[in-house]
């Protein structure tokens, strides 16, 4: 479960003096369910995902994952997440296998535990052909596949993906929705961020809009729709944005 | 602070930089290469060319002394001297390095001689220049043997003996041991290696541990996971720590490999009766090992600075346009001790990296100050531990971790 009670992030440029790249933002995202941020670039998306996940700390507002404070036991929500990213990038000079086993060790598991989440997560997403080799020299889907193994292999209760699509072929896009949707089944909590309407309407549950760093739109796709009359998502997104703009002037 | 994820991040960051060609360049191959390379072309460019100096007879014009022909057919009987025809643009010659010397004798200087009336010969030369000072040389033995069997004649022709212008002979005689000679001679270079090779084993460690993460996308990664920020950071730490010894240690061995292999192939002509001992300069072993004891925690300083100003930057690149230009921070104070008459004092002792020069030389020389070695340690350590934390510090900063 993640619960975001009025997240607030400020950065200080000194060019571009405050900027709030997330304000006042307030969800909650249950197990079992995947919950779609939808956002144009720069809306504020990966600020979110990145409070949620520790690697930043919020000016204002808090968070639980898992149960867990984001600002006051950081190391025990990281242990909880699973954060996969296209920022999200694999030593190239280590294994498949050394790089899940590395990320095993971090989390605590044992050795023998390790041995058989490898085992496992090979055989579940077909690692075996190149377990043993360096992920510099893989595919891109190769690598996708051995990142979604070592975001999974501490098995964690919370999943974060943040745009993971981006720049990868169809077929490769195609394994991380699947992936994507095999965690819903599994009764993980599930925070998908995108700008890609399609992949909102074939994965998610419950779908926040983000704005200028604001939450100006949630519900399910089927609210949405009714609250903005129409169905398509890509103009729900643009009336909701848009409702948001006249707001603001 | 959790020791099983310091090592397990040291663990990987060990096996991913032993699988990398630049910093295994930097690590072991340099600092294998460096001395002996060094000491190879420095020993043998430079002994080589001496010897051919040597070797030559050099080329002498003289200048006047035609009423003199005593002392010009001495000139030209001297082997040692190639007397050539005299012009009038000698000086030109030497300037042009065609001529080594000139030497001009006073008008009437065989006839002065013989009245016993003093003369003066003058010698003319490039200064500077290796080979017109060793025609300088060969003119001031020759002019000297001139004067004694002068002096000589005079004395006999009296009835005097020799004694009376030579009442005593005068000789020096080195009596300090030989390892303390050749750690007077070398001793301020092998900690300036030291101290150098130490710094670049660090650096491209350092620079790829951090802003190579974060240029390749690993930092987020690593960032995402449950390891602590301070085990993390001393997991990298105890990484470019390892990168930066490495180079000291290996530097060392191959130091003392080449002293071995260097004096054998040598063989045993020295210049110096103080060196007997040995074809190339003693060092005192302890020294050495001390030494290498005291670049401890001048590594750890190296390290942790490294660390820390290689973090701020987004790029490998970035990263080298700090680090770089650092170098002259490490090279000046290492020069400083270098130099003659800098000894060290309490003050001194205080100054991170010039402590280490200073107290090193001493140290293969086989001097050991005790108090100053303490107070040099304990000073570098505490600058160590300031640098350290202060990495600690930078990687709990996200401005610093995602600077954009």
């Amino acid at each position: 479960m993640i619960e975001a009670r009025n997240l607030t992030k400020v950065f200080h440029d000194k060019k571009r003096g405050e900027i709030r790249a997330v304000d006042d933002v307030s969800f909650t995202c249950r197990p079992g369910r995947i919950y779609g941020l939808l956002g144009a670039n720069g809306a504020g998306k990966t600020t979110t995902l990145r409070l949620l996940a520790t690697l930043l700390r919020p000016t204002a507002g808090s968070a639980t994952v898992a149960g867990f404070d984001t600002v006051a036991e950081p190391e025990r929500v990281r242990a909880s997440v699973g954060f996969l990213a296209t920022s999200t990038a694999l030593y190239g000079r280590l294994t498949a296998r050394e790089t899940i086993a590395y990320f095993g060790r971090l989390n605590g598991l044992s050795e023998a535990a390790i041995v058989a989440r490898v085992a496992r997560l090979a055989d579940e997403l077909d690692l075996h052909e190149f377990l043993d080799r360096r992920v510099e020299k893989f595919s891109t889907g190769m690598k996708q596949k051995t990142s979604i193994a070592r975001t999974l292999v501490h098995d964690p209760a919370v999943l974060i993906f943040d745009e993971p699509t981006i720049g990868l072929d169809v077929m490769t896009a195609r394994n991380i929705v699947r992936f994507v949707r095999d965690c819903r089944t599994r009764g993980k909590t599930v925070i998908y961020s995108t700008h890609v309407m399609s992949e909102v309407e074939k994965l998610c549950d419950i779908v926040g809009i983000i704005h200028h760093g604001r939450l100006v739109a949630e519900g399910s796709l089927a609210e949405l729709g009714q609250r903005y009359g129409v169905q398509d998502m890509e103009e729900i997104f643009i009336r909701a944005v848009g409702a948001d703009q006249e707001e603001a002037a | 602070m959790n020791g099983h994820n310091i090592l397990t991040v040291y663990g990987k960051e060990l096996r991913d930089s032993l699988r990398d060609r630049r910093t295994l360049l930097s690590m072991i191959i340099i600092p294998t290469l460096m001395i002996p390379g060094i000491m190879a072309v420095a020993v043998g460019v430079s002994a080589k060319m001496i010897n051919k100096a040597r070797g030559e007879v050099p080329t002498v014009m003289v200048l006047g002394g035609d009423d003199s022909p005593v002392l010009r057919a001495a000139l030209a009987a001297d082997p040692k001297l190639h007397l050539v025809r005299t012009a009038a643009n000698w000086k030109q010659q030497i300037s042009d390095k065609q001529l080594r010397a000139a030497v001009e004798i006073p008008a009437g200087f065989d006839a002065a001689l013989d009245r016993g009336t003093p003369a003066e010969v003058k010698i003319y030369d490039y200064d500077g220049e290796l080979r017109s000072g060793f025609a300088v040389g060969e003119l001031r033995n020759f002019l000297n043997d001139y004067r004694e069997k002068t002096v000589t004649a005079r004395l006999a022709g009296r009835g005097l003996p020799v004694a009376l212008v030579k009442p005593f002979e005068v000789k020096t005689q080195n009596v300090a041991p030989p390892e303390k000679v050749g750690g007077n001679l070398v001793g301020g270079l092998i900690p300036y290696l030291f101290i150098l090779l130490c710094y670049t084993g660090a650096m491209y460690s350092a620079m790829d541990l951090t802003a190579g993460e974060k240029e390749r996308g690993t930092m987020e990664t690593i960032l995402c996971s449950p390891v602590a920020r301070t085990d993390l950071v001393l997991g990298k730490f105890l990484m470019v720590l390892t990168a930066s010894l490495t180079a000291a240690l290996i530097s060392m061995i191959s130091m003392g490999l080449t002293f071995v292999v260097g004096g054998i192939l040598m063989g045993a002509t020295r210049m110096t009766a103080a060196a007997k001992a040995g074809p190339l300069p003693m060092l005192d072993p302890a020294g050495l090992l001390l030494v290498l004891a005291m670049v401890l925690p001048v590594a750890v300083l190296f390290s942790a600075v490294l660390l820390a100003v290689s973090l701020f930057a987004k790029t490998i690149k970035e990263a080298s346009s700090y680090v770089s230009p650092m170098i002259m921070l490490i090279i000046i104070p290492a020069m400083m001790g270098l130099m003659p008459g800098v000894e060290l004092n309490a003050r001194l002792a205080l100054v991170p990296i010039l402590n280490i020069a200073l107290v090193s030389k001493e140290l293969v020389s086989g001097v050991f100050h005790w108090q100053y070695l303490a107070l040099i340690f304990g000073s570098t350590c505490v600058y160590a531990a300031a640098a350290l934390a202060f990495c600690v510090h930078l990687f709990n900063r996200e401005e610093v971790l995602f600077r954009t």
